[in-house]
């Protein structure tokens, strides 16, 4: 298990290199610099403020000097906000966005999975039919969709939550349920599909048959079974909670990372670009990572091939 | 090629015989339609032009004069709603065309080398599936924002990987399979299997994931659209639209309902039409 682990992680340094190297040439490739202004700058203050930053130099030199305080875990410094390391920047924000992000995910497993076992319970009845539909609208409607019209109704309209901004509870409420009840959609309609297989196999029926009670059976027979696919599909749920929360943090004025990522590519603010870049990157891994950890332990079946 | 067209004749009764895809068919037809041929009919006088303003006029609530309204700068949303949708279509339909390009020849040549390759291959499509894609979509449009095209090669060139895997795992089960063995054994080359076995008897799987692709494709297009790194005004797409939409919603509502109800709806449409040809052409998947 622990080498393993040892070699998921091994597999990631290539990945991560590949990465970085590609955004690095994409966002050098962003028309328009960070020190275009309406004013330009004199000649020789950009020249001395490029020399700064190493922008002088030739790109395969500039990426290998960021590769090398990379190795040092610095992101250098960014280009837009004098005076702040990439680091600092990122991580007053890391916070805020971890925050959301789980606050988002736990709605999402604790609306979409029971949904998804009510659903299967009963077939083809409008207790399967009107939480699917919705399931489906949910897929259909994007959180940028979503998100404004939450705002309208909760905020706007019956003032019930701030309709932007960050620092308390109540702040926290619409954003996380636009980007969680999102998410539930898919996870829902999984759970309802997987379950479905489940109950057609003999140990469920079996256990029926010893008369355990339907709702021990649903719920820690078969779903233990339907399950698998749900956490497997949790990396990817991560991913679409990552690309949900840039629209999110735009959206509900969220200072975290996903608006800091699309104001710096606005800002064509190149470090920072690839400091949240990367910082996904690595963050998608390790949550693919653990989802087949949990599989594993869930799953003694995947856990022998593991070898 | 009578293998072939067999089963695909009784998918297809399959498919009519459950109306909600049939449904969402001909709904997808109709706006398709309307939106193409948006330019004949302000053309022909039926529809004002989507750029022409109208800055004393400006914001109106939908009437005779305008079906859907105009927006801040007095275009008509009606003739704006269509020409988005035209680019929207086209970015799904293209940019899932190349996504099916690249993910079945992946998929096939994987399948068809086999052995330690096709593992390799795989963990590839694993490991690029688990990257941040999203970002990197919004850094070729805005690198490469200006041609349309990349938009649509960007929004592509991420999305082949579902398709990569599934046609992989299809073509890994037909290779046992003996019809292949007896082409094999008559002498036909590895390229003529592929192109007269192996194609016509994925056909089915590759177009029901084709159009399971659209909406996730027409959906990133929206996405990066409306964090405004997406097509540039004048042109518009129904991202973009409700973009503007909301940020105007307290004042015009009628400029993010009403893009949003044909955006979702289209969206719907494609999600119900796929569903319904899995379950047609590809029961063995088919939720039961």
């Amino acid at each position: 298990m622990f080498l393993y682990v040892l070699k998921r992680l091994a597999e990631m340094i290539p990945v991560l290199l590949v990465v970085v190297i590609a955004t690095f040439f994409l966002a050098h490739a962003v028309p328009g610099g960070p020190f275009d202004k309406e004013r330009p700058m004199p000649a020789e203050v950009k020249k001395q403020v490029e020399a700064y930053y190493g922008l002088d130099q030739p790109l395969y030199v500039q990426l290998g000097n960021y590769i090398g305080n990379l190795a040092h875990g610095s992101l250098g410094p960014s280009m837009k906000y004098p005076g702040w390391t990439v680091n600092q920047i990122i991580g007053e924000r890391i916070p805020v966005s971890v925050i959301l992000g789980s606050v988002s995910l736990l709605i999402a497993i604790l609306v979409g999975i029971p949904i998804g076992v009510i659903a299967a319970s009963r077939p083809n009845t409008w207790m399967d039919r009107v939480p699917m539909g919705l399931a489906l609208l949910g897929i259909c409607v994007p959180s940028f969709v979503f998100g404004p019209l939450l705002a309208l109704v909760f905020s706007l309209q019956l003032g019930w939550f701030p309709p932007c901004g960050w620092g308390s509870v109540t702040h926290l409420v619409l954003p996380s349920l636009a980007l969680g009840l999102i998410t539930a959609a898919p996870l829902a309609r999984l759970t309802r599909g997987e379950l479905m297989e489940v109950y057609t196999l003999d140990y469920v029926r079996t256990a029926r048959a010893k008369g355990v009670s339907p709702t021990r059976v649903r719920f820690v027979h078969a779903l233990r079974n339907g399950i698998l696919p749900v956490v497997t599909y949790l990396g990817p749920a991560a991913a679409a909670l990552v690309s949900g929360s840039f629209v999110v943090e735009s959206l509900f004025d969220v200072p975290g990372v996903g608006r800091l990522f699309v104001t710096a590519i606005i800002n064509r603010d190149v470090p920072v670009i690839l400091g949240t870049t990367l910082l996904y990157a690595v963050a998608l891994l390790c949550l693919n990572l653990v989802a087949d950890l949990a599989k594993a332990a869930l799953d003694p079946r995947t856990a022998r091939d593991r070898r | 090629m009578t293998n072939a067209s067999a089963p695909t004749e009784t998918g297809w009764q399959r498919f009519q015989r459950d109306r909600t895809p049939v449904i969402a068919l001909w709904f997808l037809v109709g706006i398709a339609a309307l939106c193409f041929s948006s330019p004949l009919l302000t053309a022909l006088h039926f529809l004002p032009d989507y750029k022409a303003q109208d800055l004393v006029l400006g914001p109106v609530a939908p009437c005779a004069a305008h079906w859907l309204g105009t927006d801040l700068l007095g275009r008509d949303l009606l003739a704006r709603l269509l020409q988005g949708g035209m680019i929207s279509i086209s970015v799904g339909l293209i940019a899932t065309t190349v996504a099916l390009f690249v993910g079945v020849i992946y998929g096939v040549v994987a399948a068809e080398i086999g052995g330690r390759f096709e593992d390799l291959a795989m963990r590839v499509v694993d490991i690029v599936s688990t990257l941040p894609l999203t970002l990197i979509v919004i850094l070729c449009t805005v690198v490469f924002g200006q041609n349309i095209w990349m938009i649509f090669l960007a929004v592509g060139g991420v999305s082949w990987l579902t398709m990569a895997r599934i046609v992989c795992t299809k073509t890994r089960s037909l290779k046992n399979r003996q019809f292949v063995e007896a082409a094999v054994s008559l002498g036909q080359s590895r390229p003529g299997i592929v192109l007269r076995h192996y194609l016509p008897n994925l056909s089915g799987t590759i177009a029901v994931y084709a159009t399971l692709t659209v909406p996730g494709v027409m959906l990133l297009e929206a996405f990066v659209s409306f964090l405004g790194l997406g097509v540039k005004s004048p042109m518009t797409s129904w991202g973009m639209m409700i973009k503007e939409g909301s940020d105007v919603m307290e004042q015009c509502p009628w400029l993010l309902i009403i893009p949003s109800i044909v955006f979702a709806g289209t969206l719907l449409s494609l999600s119900y039409l796929g569903d319904g040809l899995r379950d047609a052409f590809d029961p063995r998947t088919a939720k039961k």
